[in-house]
């Protein structure tokens, strides 16, 4: 058993480090402060082939590997969690492709994704359904060698900037077996009929555009359908095994950064003539704080070691991986804010900004209560 | 990173998985209820070859990992946290620190009965008014021609009575704090070392926990182990990798608490049908399974940096510290599963809680791990 990262591995998160430190680190609060999508960014990740990350080298990318990937998006989530979702979505937009697509489907989507020309989402969530994609209402109907797509997305991230769109919508009429009746198509967004509602306001990721998408009669080629007819809900379970780790590394970032400003304050911070550190209070909260972060770590890194060993039943470590990370998150930064005090709660320091992004954590990709039925349905079946 | 298990630990888990299974699950319950010592399952672990899994082979260990002994550990756990921690404390804290820092005389002398179970460990480093705190311990080493006198009382001392050699630490320069400790090997048969009376206690019935009197315990220059003040560094390595097996000892009982928890949910019924389908059970049951999962990556991961000969002392702090919280959590809530069958001594849930607790507190309390994990912090 070897839990260390191969060079490989260790020079990219070294890599995307740095870069990071030099010229993401300065742009945060401003990015959180405008909420607008820092094109900057993205031409900075992708002129380092960070974008190519996801991809394997035969597609344009450089690694493909998914433990590569979380590294990155953990790197990245340190200083700015808006910056890591341009990776992440260029991720999770191009998964259905990478995991369902023709080869020709691959040559033509995924090359200009890897250069980072073109920029990815994946649309699968609607005002009235979420989890429960028996909801869904968002129908395509077949006319000769085209489909026909009506409808609308919502909590779309990445949709107001996306070239290319996954989109899953029904394609069997009556609705009986939801699970079934879901197919998905690459959408682009030159298409008529696709249109860019309003962006979110939102409490955290605020560069990270979150859109509502209109489809009105947009006419797909039937070659845009990746997979079979109805075989669209299983590839979106699909993309989330791969994709729910993702979010695990954005949150274990995320906890990463908040726990180094807390050591760092509570080792330079004196009240009662030393450092706040040398308190039993603010050690163990520290103490803690990087138990938790430890543990975050292990399943977030064994959750990318099952996807690369290709092993079976994946989905309960991604949840697992999923659901710990972001809870960590969210209970680290708060702390932080706690440990730097009235200083945590004011704009000029990042505590407070990452505790506003460790919030989306929790919620997107499947709630953690959604989390919690993956998790126990697993567990209930390998016990059967 | 490559986190499968090699086909020699693989083959390891077969075997003591089957070993907890047939031998130890049967035997849990009447452990418990009567408090008496498993010899039975010692000597059928020894049998197997478990009894000396780190010592190398040419003392007729097994020359196994220390991923292999949280293995073993684990599984025993699984059905008698007791159990689990005799032979615990037997294979890790009592031998290691031969294998570690014995000189050839000691290696053969100690080891081969230590591996094949002739002899139980005990580790003597707890005192009524020194535990974590061990650098101001009171028992003293003087000189005595060749060889030394220890006294002083030791407390907490697990496998007290059974064991045939106890590994004991004492003050060679009393006064001096932790550079005047020395670490000694002292008998079971020595008439210097007289055992007290066997405490009475919350759980971990079976395991024999007493005190460990030293009364002008004369023991030879040739029993000390490593040089002398070199006893405090000895303790704290030994106790580095002892907790790697405590936290171990947590990931059992929790795996253990939650496949029962499981198992009951399936089967009992309300309101028509299993509670199973009910979310604030698959809730408890999802937290339950997350929580001993990353426990036991922890686990595994502190052993395998211990294994790779990296430094891991954070690491087995936190592992020990996360599995042991998360293991009485894990029982609690698996006993809340059961309701008032759960609070029944005829099932396992109630034992699984009294025994987690003590986990919690043994080898350095959660606090005192979170001491050390803050001082590693500050070092880093």
């Amino acid at each position: 058993m070897d839990f260390g990262l191969t060079e490989e591995q260790q020079q990219i998160r070294e890599m995307v480090h740095d870069l990071c430190l030099e010229r993401v680190d300065p742009r945060a609060a401003e990015i959180d402060e405008s909420g607008e999508f820092p094109w900057d960014i993205k031409e900075l990740f992708a002129k380092h082939d960070i974008l190519a990350i996801p991809f394997t080298p035969d597609y344009g990318g450089v690694s493909g590997r998914a433990l590569t990937l979380l590294v990155a998006i953990e790197e990245i989530s340190k200083f700015c969690v808006t910056s890591s979702l341009i990776l992440s979505v260029q991720s999770l937009g191009s998964l259905p492709i990478w995991l369902a697509g023709t080869d020709d489907q691959k040559r033509k989507y995924l090359p200009p994704l890897a250069r980072g020309e073109q920029l990815a989402a994946f649309a699968l969530t609607e005002s009235g359904s979420g989890s429960d994609a028996g909801g869904m209402r968002t129908r395509v109907i077949k006319r000769g060698d085209t489909y026909v797509m009506n409808g609308s997305k919502t909590f779309i991230t990445g949709g107001s900037v996306a070239d290319t769109i996954v989109v899953f919508a029904r394609t069997d009429q009556d609705g009986d077996t939801p699970a079934r009746d879901i197919s998905a198509f690459i959408v682009e967004k030159a298409m008529p009929g696709f249109k860019v509602g309003k962006l979110e306001k939102k409490m955290g990721i605020r560069g990270s555009p979150t859109a509502q998408l209109f489809f009105e009669d947009v006419k797909i080629p039937s070659a845009n359908r990746l997979g079979k007819e109805g075989e669209g809900f299983k590839l979106a379970m699909q993309v989330l095994d791969h994709s729910r780790p993702g979010i695990a590394a954005q949150a274990l970032g995320i906890a990463e950064g908040a726990f180094e400003l807390a050591r760092r304050y509570a080792g330079e911070r004196r009240q009662f003539g030393k450092p706040i550190m040398e308190f039993q209070g603010i050690q163990f909260m520290l103490a803690d704080m990087a138990t938790q972060i430890e543990a975050a770590r292990v399943l977030t890194y064994a959750a990318g070691d099952a996807l690369d060993r290709d092993q079976p039943a994946v989905t309960a470590g991604s949840s697992m991986a999923k659901l710990f990370a972001s809870d960590t998150a969210m209970r680290v930064t708060t702390d932080a804010v706690q440990i730097l005090g009235g200083y945590g709660y004011l704009r000029d320091f990042p505590a407070e900004r990452m505790m506003r992004d460790a919030k989306i954590t929790q919620i997107y990709e499947g709630t953690n209560e959604i989390q919690r039925l993956v998790i126990a349905r697993e567990v209930l079946k390998e016990k059967a | 990173m490559d986190l499968s298990l090699s086909p020699e630990q693989q083959e390891i888990r077969k075997l003591v998985r089957d070993f907890a299974g047939r031998e130890v699950k049967p035997r849990a319950d009447a452990i418990d209820h009567s408090g008496e010592f498993p010899r039975d399952l010692v000597k059928k672990a020894a049998e197997l070859g478990l009894l000396g899994i780190l010592v190398p082979d040419a003392y007729q260990g097994a020359g196994l990992d220390h991923l292999s002994f949280a293995i073993f550990v684990e599984e025993v756990a699984h059905y008698s946290a007791s159990t689990a921690g005799i032979l615990d404390v037997h294979g890790s804290v009592g031998t290691e620190p031969i294998v570690l820092f014995g000189t050839e005389d000691q290696k053969r002398r100690w080891l081969p009965d230590l591996a094949r179970g002739e002899k139980l460990a005990a580790f003597a480093l707890t005192e009524p008014e020194a535990g974590s705190d061990a650098a101001h311990l009171k028992t003293t080493a003087s000189r005595n021609g060749h060889g030394y006198l220890l006294n002083g009382s030791k407390i907490f001392i697990t496998n007290a009575g059974e064991a045939g050699l106890y590994i004991v630490m004492a003050s060679t320069r009393p006064g001096s704090g932790a550079e005047g400790i020395t670490a000694f090997l002292v008998g079971g048969d020595n008439p210097g070392l007289k055992v007290g009376p066997k405490f009475k206690k919350m759980g971990l019935n079976g395991s024999a926990i007493a005190e460990v009197h030293l009364d002008n315990c004369a023991v030879d220059e040739a029993d000390r182990l490593g040089d002398e003040g070199q006893g405090f560094r000895i303790a704290m390595r030994a106790l580095d990798s002892g907790r790697i097996g405590i936290s171990a000892q947590a990931v059992g009982l929790a795996q253990g608490a939650l496949d029962d928890a499981v198992a009951y949910a399936k089967e009992r019924k309300q309101f028509g049908k299993p509670i199973a389908e009910l979310q604030t059970i698959q809730n408890k049951i999802a937290d339950m399974a997350v929580k001993t999962r990353a426990a036991r990556w922890m686990t595994w991961k502190a052993a395998a940096l211990c294994d790779a000969g990296r430094p891991f002392t954070k690491e087995a702090s936190m592992a020990k510290l996360f599995s042991t919280d998360a293991a009485m959590e894990i029982t609690l809530d698996a006993l809340q599963v059961f309701g008032g069958y759960g609070y029944l001594e005829e099932y396992p849930m109630a034992r699984r809680v009294r025994d987690a607790k003590a986990c919690q507190i043994y080898e350095g309390t959660n606090q005192v791990q979170r001491v050390v994990i803050a001082r590693e912090l500050v070092r880093s």
